[in-house]
C-alpha cells in the first residue's frame, strides 16, 4: 500500500432523517488511523461511536465527505466490493457476541474461511491456531449456547481474528460481560494486537477498557472533542 | 457449496418446525403420487375392460350408425361385406345389429336399444352363450344397470316391440335369462341382447349389421364400401376425454393440500426472515453477499422439498410399492361411476410421474421459498445488526 496509512476520515458527516429535522450524527470528523493501533472511541451513549465503526467497516456509508480505508473509498464502494473488503480484510466483534447458533466453536471460527475459499488443511490450521489465542481449542466441538458469556466473546473475537485481518472493529465488546471476563477480554486483544500488529478500534463507554487503550478518541453529539494518545509507559 | 452446507445445519438447526413443514410436504408429494398413479391405473383399466367386452380391436359401423343419433338406426343396417364373412366365419370379427325398440316392465312404456349378437361368438367378453338356450322363448341378456332401471330380474318376461325393416310394428316376449354384472355402461344402460338370428328374422333383416366388431389386436382395416371403420383411438376418445376430466377434478384435491405446504413454508421463510435479520448482519459483516443470503435463504426453503421428497420415499415408497402389487379396494359404489372397473384398481406409478411429482413440488417450493426473500435485496447491514428490518 502506498499510503502510510491504514484509515482516513476527511470532513465526514453522517445524518439521519428525523421527521421534520435532520440528526447529525457524525459532525466533521478528520482522523488518521495508523497499523498497528489499538484505539477507542469512547463517549456518552448516542455520541457517534457505532456510527462511525460501521462506516469504517464499510456497513454503512457517509452522507458527506470521505472516508478511505486500506485504499478504499468507502462512500464510492459498491456492496459487492464493501462485501469482499470485510470479508478479506476487517474482522468484527459485537456486543452480543452474534455467534451462529447452530453452528459449532470450531464452525463459527471457520466461517470466514469458508467465504474465502481456502482449502481444507489450511483453514484446520488457522481454526486451531485462532482458537489456541483465544484460550478455547478444547471448546471447539461445544455449541454457543453451552458457553458462559465470556467464552461466547472469546469465540467471537476467533472468528474476528482467524483470517489474520488488518483491522478489527469491536463495538462494546464488554458491554455484556463481568469484570472478570472483560479483563480477559481485553488482554486477549491486546497480546494479538502485539503479537499480529493487527489494528484494533473499540467503540467503548466502559471504564475498565479505558486502561487497555494506546489512543483514545473522544465523541460528543458526534464531534470529536478529543483524541489523545496514551504512552503506555504512563500506566 | 458453503451455502448448500450452510442451508442444510440451518434447517436442521431449526428443528421441530422443519420436520413439521416437511412431514406437510411430504403428504403432498404421497397423496399427488398414490391419486395419480390410481388415475392412471383406474384409466387404463378402464380402457382394457371396455376393450375386451365393447370395441375388440375396432369396429366397422354402418355408414348411417351414429350412436348419438337413435333415430339413425332406422336405417343403420346393411348387408355383412364378403370380406368381414370370412372374418366371421374365422372367429375374427362378429358383428351386431341394432334396432330401436321399447319395453313394458309393469305397464310402463320404456325406450330400448335392441342388440342382436351371435351367441357363439368369442370376440367381446360377453356371456352370450347363455343366449342358446332357446326353449319356446326368446332368450334375453340383460346388464345390472338396466335390471335396476326397469325392475327386471333374471327369470322375467318382458314384452318388446320393434320395427322390422318395413316399419310395421310388432312385438313379442323375451325372457331374461341372465343379467350380466358388467362394468361397461355403454353396453348395459338401456339395452336387451338377444341371439343375431332371432333378431334378423323379427326385423325380417337377413345378413345384415349394424357394426361389425373386429378381434383385438386385429390388423385388417380394408375399406369397405358402406361401413366406416373406426379404430381404437377413434371409440376410446370419450373414455380418455372422462378419465381426464375425473383426474382434473382429483387434482383439486392435491392443489390444495399442496397449497397448505406452501403456505406453511411462505409462513416460516417469513418468520425466518424477521427473527434471524441479526444473523444477517452478522454475515453481511462477515463479508456475505445479499445475493447470496438471498441464494442461502431460498435454498433453505427449497431444501424441504428434498428433506420431504427422502420422507415421502421412507414411508411413501412402501405404501406405493404394497398398492402397487395388491391392488386399491374399491368401495362397491363407484360402479354407478359410469366406470369401466374391476374390483381392485392397480395404480400404475411410473418413474415420470414420480420424478415429474417431485420437480414440481421442488420448483413450486423454490419459488415460495424465493419470494420472501426479496425483502433482503434492500436490507441494510446496520439495520439489519441492530435487529431492524426495513
Ligand atoms: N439508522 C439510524 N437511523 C436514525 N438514527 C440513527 C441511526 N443510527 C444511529 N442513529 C442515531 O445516531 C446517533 C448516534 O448513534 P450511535 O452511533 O449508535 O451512538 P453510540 O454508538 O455512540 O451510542 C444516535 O442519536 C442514534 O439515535
Ligand atoms: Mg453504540
Amino acid at each position: 500500500m502506498s499510503n502510510s496509512f491504514l484509515i482516513k476520515t476527511e470532513k465526514l458527516y453522517k445524518k439521519f432523517p428525523m421527521g421534520p429535522t435532520v440528526l447529525v450524527a457524525l459532525d466533521n470528523i478528520n482522523i488518521t488511523i495508523n497499523k498497528g493501533e489499538f484505539l477507542g472511541l469512547v463517549g456518552p451513549s448516542g455520541s457517534g461511536k457505532t456510527t462511525l465503526l460501521n462506516i469504517i467497516g464499510s456497513l454503512d456509508s457517509p452522507t458527506q465527505g470521505s472516508v478511505e480505508v486500506l485504499g478504499n473509498k468507502i462512500e464510492t464502494l459498491s456492496h459487492q466490493d464493501a462485501a469482499k473488503l470485510r470479508n478479506n480484510h476487517i474482522g468484527f466483534i459485537f456486543q452480543t457476541f452474534n455467534l451462529l447458533p447452530v453452528y459449532t466453536v470450531y464452525e463459527n471460527v471457520e466461517f470466514p474461511l469458508l467465504l474465502q475459499d481456502i482449502e481444507t488443511a489450511k483453514r484446520k490450521e488457522l481454526v486451531m491456531q485462532a482458537l489456541e489465542w483465544v484460550g478455547l481449542a478444547d471448546r471447539k466441538d461445544s455449541k454457543p449456547s453451552q458457553l458462559s458469556g465470556g467464552q461466547s466473546q472469546r469465540v467471537a473475537i476467533a472468528r474476528a481474528v482467524v483470517k489474520k485481518p488488518e483491522l478489527v472493529l469491536a463495538d462494546e465488546p464488554t458491554a455484556n460481560l463481568d469484570a472478570k471476563n472483560s479483563h480477559n477480554i481485553m488482554e486477549t486483544m491486546v497480546k494479538l494486537n502485539e503479537e499480529l500488529d493487527t489494528t484494533f478500534i473499540f467503540a467503548t463507554h466502559d471504564e475498565k477498557v479505558m486502561k487497555y487503550l494506546k489512543r483514545k478518541i473522544t465523541l460528543n453529539d458526534g464531534y470529536i472533542q478529543r483524541d489523545e494518545n496514551i504512552s503506555l509507559n504512563n500506566q | 457449496m458453503l451455502i448448500i452446507k450452510l442451508a442444510i445445519k440451518n434447517l436442521l438447526g431449526a428443528g421441530l418446525r422443519t420436520w413439521l413443514n416437511v412431514i406437510a410436504l411430504s403428504f403432498s408429494y404421497v397423496a399427488i403420487i398414490f391419486m395419480q398413479g390410481l388415475y392412471a391405473g383406474m384409466n387404463n383399466q378402464m380402457e382394457a375392460s371396455t376393450i375386451k367386452v365393447q370395441y375388440g380391436g375396432g369396429q366397422y359401423w354402418h355408414e348411417l350408425y351414429d350412436p348419438y343419433d337413435p333415430l339413425s338406426l332406422d336405417d343403420a343396417h346393411g348387408i355383412i361385406p364378403n370380406e368381414i364373412d370370412g372374418l366371421i366365419k374365422s372367429n375374427d370379427a362378429t358383428s351386431i345389429l341394432i334396432r330401436q325398440g321399447s319395453i313394458y316392465p309393469n305397464g310402463r312404456m320404456q325406450n330400448i336399444l335392441l342388440k342382436g349378437i351371435d351367441p357363439n361368438q368369442k370376440i367381446l367378453a360377453l356371456p352370450t352363450h347363455l343366449l342358446n338356450n332357446e326353449n319356446g322363448f326368446i332368450p334375453a341378456l340383460i346388464g345390472g344397470r338396466m335390471a335396476k332401471s326397469s325392475g327386471l330380474k333374471k327369470g322375467d318376461f318382458v314384452t318388446i316391440r320393434w320395427r322390422d325393416a318395413k316399419g310395421t310394428f310388432d312385438a313379442d316376449e323375451v325372457k331374461i335369462v341372465e343379467v350380466i354384472n358388467t362394468e361397461v355402461s355403454e353396453i348395459d344402460n338401456g339395452q336387451i341382447w338377444i341371439p343375431l338370428d332371432r333378431m334378423r328374422e323379427m326385423t325380417a333383416m337377413q345378413n345384415e349389421a349394424t357394426m361389425i366388431v373386429l378381434k383385438q389386436d386385429s390388423q385388417f382395416a380394408k375399406n369397405l364400401s358402406g361401413w366406416e371403420f373406426k379404430n381404437l383411438d377413434y371409440l376410446l376418445a370419450d373414455l380418455r376425454s372422462l378419465a381426464t376430466t375425473k383426474s382434473a377434478g382429483a387434482s383439486i384435491f392435491y392443489f390444495v393440500l399442496l397449497l397448505l405446504a406452501m403456505l406453511a413454508i411462505f409462513d416460516t421463510q417469513i418468520l425466518s426472515i424477521f427473527r434471524r435479520r441479526k444473523e444477517m448482519g452478522t454475515l453481511m459483516a462477515l463479508g456475505m453477499t445479499r445475493s447470496t443470503l438471498i441464494k442461502l435463504f431460498t435454498l433453505e426453503g427449497s431444501m424441504h422439498a428434498v428433506l420431504a421428497a427422502i420422507a415421502a420415499m421412507i414411508y411413501g415408497g412402501p405404501l406405493v410399492w404394497y398398492v402397487a402389487k395388491v391392488g386399491y379396494g374399491l368401495p362397491a359404489s363407484t360402479n354407478s361411476f359410469g366406470f369401466a372397473l374391476g374390483d381392485r384398481i392397480y395404480p400404475e406409478f411410473t418413474a415420470g410421474l414420480i420424478i415429474g411429482t417431485i420437480l414440481l413440488v421442488l420448483i413450486v417450493t423454490s419459488i415460495v421459498s424465493y419470494l420472501p426473500t426479496r425483502r433482503i435485496a434492500k436490507l441494510k447491514p446496520t439495520d439489519a445488526l441492530r435487529g431492524k428490518f426495513i
